[in-house]
C-alpha cells in the first residue's frame, strides 16, 4: 500500500537539539538552590555495614544532608534497594551525602565512619550451585522475575555426572519446558553435537551516565532522569519515591543511550528525590563512568550446554538446552528463558527440552541488554549450524533457509504462533546483496599470514505488544498534537510511530507537534521503549487514536452539513462531503466545532477501558480541541517476531589472532518499513554493538577479591570507528505484517545478534570450522586454537581475562 | 548564602589554609591514581571532584583565579579553580551544556572542543592552560540568526545521531577535520573521528554526515 508519509525519510524533531547542543539530558538541568550528592559505594563484593557515624561529615561546612538505607524503602526478596546496609557487589551504594558542591560532598564521604564486615561472596554461578557453595545473598542464590529468592544446590552426583569440564545436565532447574519426543529425534538425527559453552557478561556502558536531578514543589516531585521509556517509568518510579504516580513530574526528553539498562525504573534514579525531600533543596546526582559500570547493569552471562540433532536434509530436529545464568545479586533479566525461546523459533526443532536456572552472583546487577538471551544464544547456535552444514555437505545459506521460520512457525514452551515471519526472504535478500555464491568461495583464501573467513548469522527477538493507549488533539489552530508516552531512546521510533496519526488523518507533517518527554505534556499510557516493541505497539495505539479522531471528524462534518458520517471523507487537513466537496470543514474549524459540541468530541467523555494515566491526560486536555483517544483493542493472535540475518567477511591474521571486518550486510524482517534511514541506522549500529559482543566486550573480575577489572570504556572495549568497517550494509524485507494496521513490526535487537553470530561464524570459518564454546572470541583464544594449545581458561570458567 | 547553582562554590569565603593543603595533596593522589587506572598519560585532571577546596582566594604561588576565556568568539570572564577542567568550566560556569561528559577521563571524546583549530578532550584540559587561545564548542557553530552550520545540517540530513549524547563531540571533531582538510577521504574522516566513541554504533551514519558536509563546505 502506498503511504504519503510512511516509508519516507523525515527530520525527527529532536535531532536539531542533538546537533546544536541544546538537547537537555538529565545532567544539563539546573534548579535554584541545587546541591550535589555523592555516593558511598561498597568496597567489598558482599558485606554487612553497621554503626554508620555521619556526625563529622554533617559538621562540615557546606554539607547539607546524608541519606542512608534507613531513609529509603526496604525491598523484599532479592530486589535491589536504592541504598543498602547489605551490599552485594563492589560498587553497591551504601549512602549518599549532599553538599553545596561535589568536592565538599566527596570530602564528606571520607569523614563517614562505619563498620563493614566482609561476607562470603561468589562470582561463578556453578560454584554457587555446588553442595555447600556460597550464596550471593544471605538468604539464597537463585532468583529472577517470577522466581522468588531461594537456595538451590545441585548434588555432588549431578556434578559427577558430567565429564571433566563439561556442563552437568542433571541438576535441578527452576525453569523448564519441553515438547516432542527428544530421544526419538536424537536417535534419528544424522549428526548430533553436544557442546558446553560460556557467554560472557558485558557492561551496557551507555554514553550518558545515569545522572538524575530532583526537587519538590507544591507537593509534587520533579525528577529529571535518563530513561528509554516515559509513561512506563511512572508507576515504578513513584513507588521507589514513595508517592502516588500522579504526584510525580517526570522529565526525560532525551536519553543518552540505554540499550535495555534504562528501559524500566531503576532504584538509583529515585535517590535525588529522597535526598531532596529530606533536605528541602534540589539535588543533582552526577554519575561517573565508573559508577555507571556499577549501576548501569550488564548483560547476563551464560554457562550452559546444548545438544543439537540435525537430520540428513539439514533440518534441526532436536535440541536439549540447559542454561545457568549469572545475573548479579538480584537476579537480573530472564535472559535464560528468552534464549530458549529464540532457539525454538530460529530452528523449530521437532523436539526440544529447555531447562534454566538464574543464579545470583556478587557482580553488578544484571539487566536486559539489547537482545537479552537471544543474542548470546545466537552466538552459540549459529556456528553449530555451520558445523552441521559442513558435515552434511549442505551450503551454509541453504541450511538456514531449510530451518527458517515462516508464517506457519510454532515455537517455545507454549507453542505459540507468529503473526508473520519472513526469514527466508531476509536470507535471500542478504545473500543477493552479499553475493553469497561468489563470496563464500573466498572462505579460507590465504594472503601471507592472513586468512579469509565468511559467516552468516541470524537472530530473533519478539517485536511488539498490544493494549496500550493513543491520544491526540487537533487544536483550533488546525495543528495536530500527537501525545506520545513511549520515550526516546534514540531510535526516532517515537517520531516514526507518530507519523501514523498524520498518515491516517491526512495531515501535513509540518503541522504536527509531538507532545512527549515530560509528564506535564499530558501523555497516554504506553509501553516502555524496549524489547523491539515500539514500532509495533505504538503504531497500533496511535492508529486506534487516529481512527477515533477520524470518526469524530466525520461525525462533526455530518452534524454541520447533514447526512451520515460515512458520506464524508478526510483529505488535505479537511473533512469534506464525498458528494459535494464544497461542503467541508478545515481541521481548524472542526476543532472549534468539537469544543462547541463538547462530549466525546472535546474529550469530556472518554472510553472506559483507558488506563488511569491516559484518562488523566485526556481529561486535562479536554475542551481544548478535538480529542482522539482510544485503547489498542485490535486483535493480536500470536507473537510478532523480528528476525535478522547478517553476512560478514573477515580477514584474520593467524599470527596475531586479530581480524579486520571487510564487509557486512544486515537484513531485518520487521514488516513495513516506516523510516528507512532510521532503520538503516539501527541495522548498522546494532552490528557495531554485535561486533563488540562477539569479540571484545566482557566484564572481568579478580576471583580472589571480587574486584572488577574493567569499569571504564578503555578496558570494557566497546567498538570504536576503527574496529568496524567504515561502511556497513543494511536492508529490510519490507513485507507487511497482517496484525498491525500498517503492517509494522519492531526490529531493534536481532540486528545486533545477527552481526554478533555472523562474526563468530566468520572467525570459525577462517579457522576451518573451529567451535570455540565461548564468547567473546578474543585474539589469544584464536592464537591458542591455531596453535592447537589449550586455552588459558578452563572451559566453564567465567569473568576471565 | 553562597550561590549553590554553580558547581564549585566559587564565591565562598576563604577557608583555613591547612584543610586546603590537605585536600590538595588528596587531589594529587587521586590524579595519579586516575592516570594509572585510565592508562591515559596525558590525562590532566583525573577526577575533578577530588580537587582542591573551592572558594579560597589566590594563595602565594597560585594562578590567578579570575581569567578571560575566548569562547565561541566572545570573551568570557570566569572564576576558575586551579584544578578545574575546561569541561566543568563550560558546563557549570558558562552554561554551555552542549559539551557532554561521558567518561571524564579522556576515553570517549564526548567532551571534544576545538582549541585554535585542534580537537581537545575538554575533560582532560585544565581551564587554566587554555589561556588566550580560541575555544569553540557546539554552541558556537550556529550563525547569528540560529542558522545551522553546514556540518550540523549534514548530520541532520544523514541522520547521524542516534541517542545524540556523543554527537556534539563528533561534530566538533568534524569541524576541526574539515577546517584542516576540507576534502577528506572517508578513511581520513574515520581516523579523524576515531577518538569519539559512540555506543549506539552510529559510525557509518556519522561518516556519511562528514562526507556530505565536506561536499557543501
Amino acid at each position: 500500500m502506498a503511504y504519503t508519509l510512511l516509508g519516507k525519510n523525515f527530520t525527527p524533531p529532536d535531532i536539531r537539539g542533538k546537533v546544536t547542543g541544546k538537547a537537555k539530558f538529565a545532567e544539563d538541568f539546573r534548579a535554584e538552590g541545587m546541591v550535589y550528592c555523592k555516593l558511598l559505594l561498597s568496597p567489598m563484593p558482599h558485606a554487612r555495614v553497621s554503626n554508620i557515624d555521619v556526625s563529622d561529615a554533617l559538621a562540615m561546612d557546606g554539607v547539607v544532608g546524608v541519606l542512608t538505607a534507613d531513609d529509603v524503602p526496604a525491598m523484599e526478596g532479592a530486589a535491589q534497594a536504592i541504598l543498602t546496609n547489605n551490599p552485594h557487589y563492589v560498587g553497591d551504594p551504601i549512602l549518599a551525602v549532599a553538599a553545596i558542591d561535589e568536592t565538599t560532598a566527596a570530602d564528606a564521604l571520607e569523614k563517614i565512619r562505619y563498620d563493614i564486615e566482609p561476607l562470603d561472596f561468589v562470582l561463578d554461578p556453578l560454584q554457587s550451585l555446588y553442595p555447600g557453595g556460597t550464596n550471593a545473598q544471605v538468604k539464597g542464590n537463585v532468583a529472577n522475575a517470577g522466581i522468588p529468592l531461594q537456595e538451590l544446590k545441585w548434588t555432588a552426583r549431578d556434578f559427577a555426572s558430567a565429564d571433566t569440564d563439561q556442563f552437568p545436565m542433571t541438576g535441578k532447574a527452576v525453569s523448564e519446558w519441553s515438547y516432542g519426543n527428544l530421544e526419538q529425534e536424537f536417535s534419528a538425527a544424522a549428526v548430533v553435537y553436544d557442546e558446553s559453552f560460556v557467554t560472557a557478561s558485558n557492561s551496557h556502558h551507555s554514553m550518558e551516565p545515569r545522572s538524575a536531578m530532583s526537587y519538590w514543589e507544591n507537593g509534587k516531585c520533579f525528577l529529571f532522569g535518563s530513561s528509554q521509556s516515559q509513561s512506563f517509568m511512572i508507576p515504578g518510579l513513584a513507588a521507589y519515591i514513595g508517592i502516588e504516580p500522579e504526584d510525580l513530574v517526570y522529565i526525560a526528553e532525551y536519553c543518552g543511550g540505554g540499550f535495555g539498562s534504562k528501559g524500566a525504573p531503576y532504584p538509583i534514579m529515585a535517590l535525588p528525590a529522597h535526598m531532596s525531600k529530606k533536605i528541602g533543596r534540589p539535588v543533582m546526582m552526577r554519575i561517573s563512568r565508573a559508577e555507571e559500570y556499577y549501576l548501569g547493569s550488564n548483560r547476563a552471562g551464560f554457562q550452559g550446554r546444548v545438544k543439537v540433532g540435525v537430520a540428513r536434509n539439514g533440518k534441526v530436529t532436536a535440541v536439549d538446552l540447559y542454561i545457568v545464568q549469572s545475573g548479579g545479586p538480584h537476579g537480573g533479566f530472564p535472559d535464560f528463558n528468552s534464549a530458549a525461546g529464540a532457539v525454538s523459533i530460529c530452528y523449530q526443532p521437532n523436539a526440544m527440552q529447555y531447562r534454566g536456572i538464574p543464579v545470583l552472583t556478587n557482580t553488578p546487577p544484571g539487566g536486559a541488554q539489547r537482545g537479552p538471551g537471544q543474542n548470546q544464544i545466537a552466538m552459540v547456535m549459529e556456528p553449530l549450524l555451520d558445523k552441521a552444514a559442513r558435515e552434511l555437505g549442505i551450503d551454509r545459506l541453504e541450511i538456514r533457509r531449510i530451518n527458517a521460520p515462516n508464517n506457519d512457525t510454532i515455537f517455545g514452551g507454549r507453542q505459540r504462533s507468529v503473526t508473520s515471519a519472513y526469514q527466508t526472504e531476509a536470507l535471500n535478500k542478504g545473500a543477493l546483496a552479499f553475493n553469497w555464491e561468489q563470496t563464500k568461495k573466498r572462505s579460507g583464501e590465504r594472503n601471507g599470514s592472513k586468512v579469509i573467513g565468511v559467516g552468516i548469522g541470524q537472530a530473533y527477538h519478539s517485536a511488539g505488544a498490544a493494549g496500550f493507549d493513543g491520544l491526540l488533539r487537533i487544536a483550533p489552530d488546525g495543528r495536530l498534537h500527537i501525545h506520545s508516552g513511549v520515550g526516546n531512546l534514540g531510535t526516532y521510533s517515537y517520531a516514526a510511530t507518530s507519523r501514523i496519526v498524520a498518515e491516517v488523518l491526512h495531515c501535513k507533517w509540518e503541522n504536527c507537534v509531538i507532545e512527549r518527554g515530560d509528564t506535564r505534556k499530558h501523555l497516554p499510557w504506553n509501553f516502555g521503549q524496549f524489547g523491539s516493541n515500539t514500532s509495533f505497539t505504538m503504531s497500533r495505539s496511535n492508529h486506534a487514536a487516529a481512527m477515533d479522531a477520524r470518526q469524530k471528524l466525520l461525525e462533526i462534518a455530518a452534524a454541520e452539513f447533514g447526512g451520515s458520517a460515512d458520506e464524508y471523507e478526510l483529505g488535505e487537513e479537511t473533512v469534506f462531503s464525498k458528494a459535494d466537496a464544497a461542503k467541508k470543514l478545515t481541521y481548524s474549524q472542526a476543532a472549534q466545532r468539537a469544543i462547541d459540541m463538547g462530549g466525546k468530541y472535546a474529550g469530556h467523555e472518554i472510553p472506559d477501558d483507558l488506563h488511569p494515566m491516559t484518562r488523566a491526560s485526556a481529561t486535562a486536555i479536554a475542551g481544548t480541541g478535538l480529542i482522539g483517544v482510544a485503547k489498542d483493542n485490535y486483535a493480536l493472535d500470536g507473537s510478532p517476531p523480528a528476525l535478522a540475518a547478517g553476512f560478514m567477511v573477515i580477514e584474520l591474521d593467524t599470527e596475531t589472532g586479530k581480524f579486520e571486518i571487510l564487509e557486512y550486510n544486515g537484513v531485518i524482517d520487521c514488516g513495513t518499513v516506516i523510516h528507512p534511514l532510521g532503520l538503516a541506522s539501527q541495522v548498522k549500529g546494532g552490528a557495531v554493538m554485535g561486533i563488540g559482543l562477539a569479540s571484545t566486550e566482557r566484564i572481568v573480575y579478580d576471583p580472589q577479591n571480587g574486584l572488577p577489572a574493567n569499569v571504564g570504556f578503555h578496558q570494557a572495549k566497546p567498538p570504536s570507528y576503527l574496529d568496524v568497517p567504515s561502511r556497513l550494509g543494511s536492508d529490510a524485507v519490507d513485507i507487511a505484517d497482517p496484525q498491525n494496521p500498517m503492517g509494522i513490526r519492531g526490529m531493534g535487537e536481532p540486528v545486533m545478534g545477527c552481526a554478533a553470530s555472523a562474526l563468530i561464524c566468520a572467525i570459525s570459518d577462517a579457522l576451518g570450522g573451529h567451535y570455540f564454546n565461548r564468547t567473546p572470541i578474543v585474539p589469544d583464544m584464536i592464537i591458542n586454537a591455531i596453535a592447537g594449545r589449550e586455552q588459558s581458561h578452563k572451559p566453564l570458567q567465567v569473568y576471565t581475562f | 548564602m553562597k550561590d549553590p547553582t554553580t558547581f564549585f562554590s566559587g564565591s565562598s569565603p576563604t577557608e583555613a589554609d591547612e584543610p586546603q593543603l590537605t585536600r590538595c595533596r588528596s587531589s594529587r593522589r587521586a590524579f595519579i591514581k586516575g592516570v594509572i587506572a585510565s592508562g591515559a598519560v596525558a590525562a590532566s585532571s583525573a577526577y575533578f571532584l577530588s580537587g582542591c577546596t573551592p572558594g579560597e582566594g589566590p594563595a602565594a604561588g597560585s594562578v590567578e583565579r579570575l581569567i578571560s576565556l575566548h569562547i565561541n568568539g566572545k570573551i568570557r570572564r570566569v572564576d576558575v579553580l586551579p584544578n578545574e577542567t575546561l569541561a566543568m568550566t563550560l558546563r557549570y560556569k558558562l552554561g554551555l551544556t552542549g559539551t557532554k561528559l561521558a567518561c571524564d577521563r579522556g576515553e570517549c571524546g564526548a567532551c571534544t572542543v576545538v582549541i585554535d583549530g585542534v580537537t581537545h578532550y575538554s575533560c582532560s584540559t585544565l581551564t587554566h592552560t587554555v589561556g588566550a587561545r580560541s575555544v569553540r564548542t557546539i554552541e558556537g557553530l550556529q550563525g547569528p540568526d540560529g542558522e545551522l552550520h553546514p556540518i550540523q545540517q549534514a548530520f541532520i540530513d544523514e541522520l547521524g545521531p542516534q541517542c545524540g549524547f556523543c554527537t556534539p563531540g563528533q561534530i566538533m571533531s568534524t569541524v576541526a577535520l574539515l577546517e584542516k582538510n576540507p576534502r577528506p577521504t572517508r578513511e581520513e574522516a574515520r581516523r579523524a573521528l576515531s577518538g569519539n566513541l559512540c555506543r549506539c554504533g552510529a559510525y557509518d551514519h556519522y561518516l556519511n554526515s562528514v562526507m556530505r558536509a565536506a561536499e557543501v563546505i
